[in-house]
């Protein structure tokens, strides 16, 4: 009995509240004396909003997505027009490398041509200095042997007037038969 | 074959308005049941007290001029929106910073699905549209704060914010299209003894949707609201054993999180395919 008298007066107490608030029974919702305040602050706060956005925010935002757009656009020119100079630099850099290659062959091959010019000069005048004494030093063996052959002559002669005088003493030698028997001799 | 799509979609659009008002109804019973029964224990779970429309200031008769706890809630809004869009794109960074990065995504984000779902030429819409996006998404979000004040579970509220749409949307197809809007209602591409039958669908379709749109929106948070308000409730009676409620509770906000965005995010599109009605009528 005294439970339910409670429950009775906690009821009592839910539907005083409800009351006071001056709702239906359970969901304000459907309070319809507040529905002209909500809708009046709703509209105050809509076209707040909507001003807000307009006017500030939405040019705010359009300009820096712009701003952006431009930018990223510009940037990537730039790298295209960098990457376009790196190709060339590049190229340019091989370019110059196969022409210093080549020069450098070409050097070689001058310097190489230069060294065979003057190895043949100097060959040649060393065969010709070499050619020279070899001339001289012939000269000389050709007088030294003359010398020589005149003086084995000359020996043979003396040897040969010698012997005549010894195998026939007093008798005058012929110089002259003398000499033409030795060369005689001597050539054959 | 859109003529089809637009069909269904009509179709399937008051078979949804149904189907909202259904589980609104039977979320409110259930909650009301909820309680009924715990009060007959002892203590009071008002799950609904949080809807409450009071005067800030003294206690006087609501006028429609009275600074009340609406007042306060769509003010901080404003407020929030502000500082997000205004305030957090004060830099004008070309690199953004998190705040601008932030309105940046939403701006994007509201602006993408202005143009793939209603077209090019409902760009000029575009400010209104992504007004009543943000204006949803933030008073969703706001009124997820303990203590705070939903304004988007009213369905004074929610009926404006459709009512405006719909307004809208049937004076553009008008002012745009002349008599040539009402061949929205006339589906060419269906058998011609069928066309009459299906313009009263559509017709009905048509008006019920401000209804689904508005109770959609007022229904998924309201019942949301009152659910996380019963668990609390039941967390406080239940002592020691309320840690169970509690856990239910921090499943239900986490829940109620992603309904604020996915409630914002349907109210926004389901505009933009009005408004592509309004502008394309000929499906």
């Amino acid at each position: 009995m005294a439970e339910e008298a409670t429950h009775g007066a906690a009821d009592a107490a839910h539907a005083a509240a409800d009351a006071a608030h001056g709702g239906g029974p359970g969901m304000p919702q459907l309070d319809f004396s507040t529905f002209p305040n909500q809708i009046f602050w709703l509209i105050v706060t809509l076209v707040a909003i909507y001003f807000i956005l307009d006017k500030v925010a939405l040019p705010r935002i359009a300009s820096v997505l712009a701003e952006r757009q431009g930018t990223l656009t510009n940037d990537l020119a730039a790298a295209e027009d960098l990457k376009r100079q790196a190709v060339e630099a590049e190229e340019a850099y091989n370019k110059a490398l196969a022409e210093a290659r080549a020069e450098a062959q070409r050097i070689a091959e001058e310097t190489r041509a230069e060294i065979q010019i003057g190895l043949a000069e100097a060959t040649a005048k060393a065969d010709e200095q070499i050619g020279a004494k070899a001339a001289e030093s012939e000269a000389r063996i050709g007088e030294i042997q003359a010398s020589a052959t005149q003086s084995v002559e000359d020996v043979a002669r003396s040897v040969a007037g010698d012997v005549v005088n010894a195998i026939l003493p007093g008798q005058s030698v012929d110089a002259d038969a003398v000499a033409k028997a030795v060369a005689n001799r001597m050539r054959g | 074959m859109a003529t089809e799509s637009t069909n269904t979609q009509g179709k399937s659009g008051s078979g949804r308005v149904v189907f909202f008002v259904l589980i609104a109804i039977a979320a409110v019973l259930f909650v009301l049941g909820l309680v009924d029964e715990y009060t007959m224990d002892g203590p009071n779970i008002h799950p609904m007290d949080q809807f409450i429309v009071s005067p800030l200031f003294g206690d006087g008769p609501i006028r429609f001029y009275t600074p009340t706890n609406v007042t306060l809630w769509m003010a901080l809004a404003v407020a929030s929106v502000a500082a997000l869009m205004v305030m957090g794109t004060g830099g004008r960074a070309v690199i953004p910073s998190r705040s601008q990065s932030m309105a940046e995504l939403a701006y994007g984000f509201v602006r993408k699905m202005v143009e793939d779902v209603a077209g090019k030429d409902a760009l000029p819409f575009f400010p209104y549209i992504f007004t009543l996006f943000l204006f949803i998404l933030f008073a969703n979000f706001l009124g997820l704060i303990p203590m705070s004040f939903t304004t988007t579970s009213h369905i004074a509220v929610t009926a404006i914010l459709a009512a405006a749409v719909f307004l809208t949307v049937t004076l553009v197809g008008f002012i745009k299209n002349g008599a040539g809007f009402l061949s929205l209602f006339w589906v060419s591409s269906a058998p011609l003894a069928l066309r009459p039958v299906l313009a009263v669908i559509e017709i009905i379709s048509y008006f019920v949707r401000p209804v689904s749109h508005s109770i959609r929106l007022a229904g998924n948070l309201m019942a949301g609201h009152a659910v996380l308000k019963v668990f609390a409730g039941f967390a406080g009676a239940m002592g020691m054993a309320g840690i169970a409620p509690i856990l239910g509770v921090v499943a239900i906000y986490g829940l109620e999180v992603l309904v604020s965005a996915i409630q914002a995010y349907v109210f926004t599109i389901l505009t933009c395919v009005y408004l592509k009605d309004a502008l394309h009528p000929h499906h």
